[in-house]
């Protein structure tokens, strides 16, 4: 049975299409392993039943040759995504009980497709973080260990605090754990600064977040209004490919969702990148980088070269001004987001003696510190007398990194190479300091992405001293994921297959 | 820029999120970590920049004006956590 947690789901896809294997066997053997793997922490729900009761419907599709892209596949799917009937809570304690009554369209067309839901998975609080250790329901632990780790002392971590165990990175921490750990083929995470792509990174999978519009919001707990995309996290490049091609496509329902066909991104794994342009951005070169991380970027620039693409310097200018632009225009767009969180028509209440009591205290019983530090932020830099200096301010410097990209994307530039994080996965415990802007440096690689609404993929490209994953991203032209999966795909087939670890969590 | 005390309360109860006294110094010292990070973007020169409405460029969509959603009462208050003959029950709004 354990065999067929190792298939990668291009794998799984295609023993169900031959017959093989039923769906009903491999949502049996993911359940096993989602129970073996319960110490993680990477699932905050768990749906046995539905998920047999969807293999088993699936099977009956199977037997009359309806099969659908992702017939039968067992996948996990991340908290903020609205699954009718079931826990959707975006991780937080204010959403307590939270069951909805309709289906987001992201998940909507993975059941359309076939698919089976084995649960919900951990996160940070309302996605808001980059180590899922700011989740209502605790951290989530990367199945990845520092070399040299003690084993039996990491299993025994699990119980406790975790403390000596890593981070899967965030905010889709429990969607990278999960498909590192093979306790799912595939999961649904999102990005608002990186939080496909970090944590995809940090745990030797592949994350990609399409261009903004790509993939409708409508069902998605909302973050940030403006950033905020749906994205896979999967074993394999083309494993992310299929997936995306399910999540992906014009929503009525949402309208910044656009209105462009989706193309079969699987047919662009194994495209020939030759005559492709890709430009390496000075200013990511950062002050104090590890030498690891520049030589991996390096690499990957020469496997780039050896299958025939061109490789220019560029210059991004305002890369610098993109965090810092991000940690405004995401808290404010926050605070207008969460201002529904009221106790009234859905979630935690505490009672008050009168209403505006009501309010005050569910919202401070309901949200974790961060996700309250972040509403206040949000809340000065739009509230009167500031909203210019802060808010119309960072939404200008966003109008110039994007135009920073359209310029080296007109001056003949295809995709853009950077490294996906500024380290390897760090333990938990270890960032949440009194400083926290500490954390948000994580994101250092990846806001500027979402600032421009352009796509980004993170690729497994090596291996750190301590043992650890480490990826690279790259940096698409709106809509062209398919460019990027062609890309990835060279990066991924020349650091050959990322060797994920052995169960010892179980 | 920074906040004082003051300002930290009133931002809390815009916010309508309830804040102790003794959390205030506390929450005072992050908030200003925060602003003091995004202090470099005064030196940014955004002269004749306008500023982004949206990150992909797009239509704004407009759909007929019909009923598309049958659900019903009974799901509407399905989550409330107090509810009565389909009204969300709350304390007293007005005096």
């Amino acid at each position: 049975m354990t065999d067929l947690t190792n298939m990668t789901l291009a794998q799984a896809r295609d023993a169900v299409r031959a017959k093989s294997v039923s769906s009903t066997e491999l949502t049996t053997a993911f359940l096993e392993a989602m129970d073996k793997g319960r110490g993680l922490n990477a699932y905050v729900a768990e749906t046995h039943d539905q998920a047999l009761a969807m293999a088993k419907a699936s099977d009956a599709r199977i037997a009359k040759g309806e099969i659908g892209p992702l017939e039968g596949l067992p996948l996990g799917i991340k908290d903020l995504y609205a699954t009718k009937g079931v826990h959707t809570q975006s991780c937080s304690h204010i959403l307590n009980g939270f069951k909805p009554a309709y289906e987001s369209t992201v998940t909507a067309q993975l059941w359309r497709d076939g698919a089976v839901m084995l649960g919900k998975l951990n996160m940070d609080e309302f996605a808001m973080g980059s180590s899922n250790e700011t989740s209502y329901y605790g951290p989530v632990a990367s199945p990845w260990l520092r070399q040299g780790a003690d084993k039996m002392a990491s299993r025994a971590a699990l119980a406790g605090d975790k403390k000596g165990l890593l981070v899967p990175g965030g905010s889709s921490g429990g969607s990278a754990a999960a498909v590192a750990a093979r306790l799912c083929l595939g999961a649904t995470a999102s990005d608002t600064g990186g939080s496909i792509r970090q944590p995809a990174a940090f745990t030797g999978t592949v994350g990609i977040k399409p261009t903004y519009g790509r993939c409708s919001r409508w069902g998605m707990v909302a973050f940030a209004s403006s950033l905020d995309q749906a994205g896979p996290i999967a074993r394999t490049v083309r494993d992310s490919a299929i997936m995306l091609r399910s999540m992906a496509g014009y929503d009525p329902k949402d309208s910044t969702s656009v209105d462009r066909p989706v193309p079969n991104y699987e047919d662009a794994i194994g495209a020939s990148v030759k005559g492709k342009t890709i430009g390496i951005p000075r200013e990511y070169r950062i002050d104090g980088m590890p030498a690891e991380i520049d030589a991996l970027w390096a690499k990957g620039v020469q496997w780039l070269r050896d299958a025939g693409a061109t490789i220019v310097d560029i210059s991004l200018p305002h890369t610098k001004t993109a965090l810092p632009a991000y940690y405004i225009v995401a808290p404010a767009e926050a605070s207008s987001n969460l201002a529904r969180y009221d106790g009234v028509r859905y979630g935690l209440r505490v009672p008050g003696k009168d209403i505006a009591d009501m309010y005050e205290k569910t919202r401070r019983a309901g949200f974790g510190a961060e996700v309250r530090r972040r509403i206040m932020i949000g809340t000065y830099v739009l509230s009167a007398g500031y909203y210019d200096a802060y808010y119309v301010k960072a939404q200008k410097i966003r109008t110039l990194i994007k135009r920073d990209f359209e310029q080296a994307y007109a001056d003949g530039v295809d995709a853009i190479l950077t490294p996906a994080t500024p380290s390897a996965a760090f333990g938990i415990g270890e960032k949440t300091s009194a400083d926290p802007v500490e954390m948000y440096l994580n994101d250092v690689f990846t806001v500027t992405v979402n600032m421009a609404g352009l796509p980004g993929i993170a690729v497994p490209a090596g291996i750190s001293a301590e043992g650890l994953p480490l990826g690279l991203q790259l940096i698409g032209r709106p809509f062209e994921e398919d460019t990027l999966f062609s890309l990835a795909h060279v990066i991924e087939q020349a650091h050959g297959e990322m060797k994920l670890p052995e169960a010892w969590w179980a | 820029m920074s906040v004082d005390q003051a300002n930290v309360r009133r931002i809390a109860h815009l916010a309508r999120i309830a804040v102790s006294d003794d959390e205030v110094p506390h929450l005072q010292g992050e908030l200003n970590a925060m602003l003091a990070f995004v202090e470099e973007l005064n030196a940014v020169n955004v002269e004749g920049i306008e500023p982004m409405t949206s990150v992909i460029p797009m239509r704004m969509a407009l759909r007929t004006d019909v009923v598309t959603d049958h659900a019903g009462a009974d799901v509407v208050v399905g989550n409330a956590p107090i509810s009565e003959d389909h009204f969300f029950v709350v304390p007293k709004v007005v005096e």
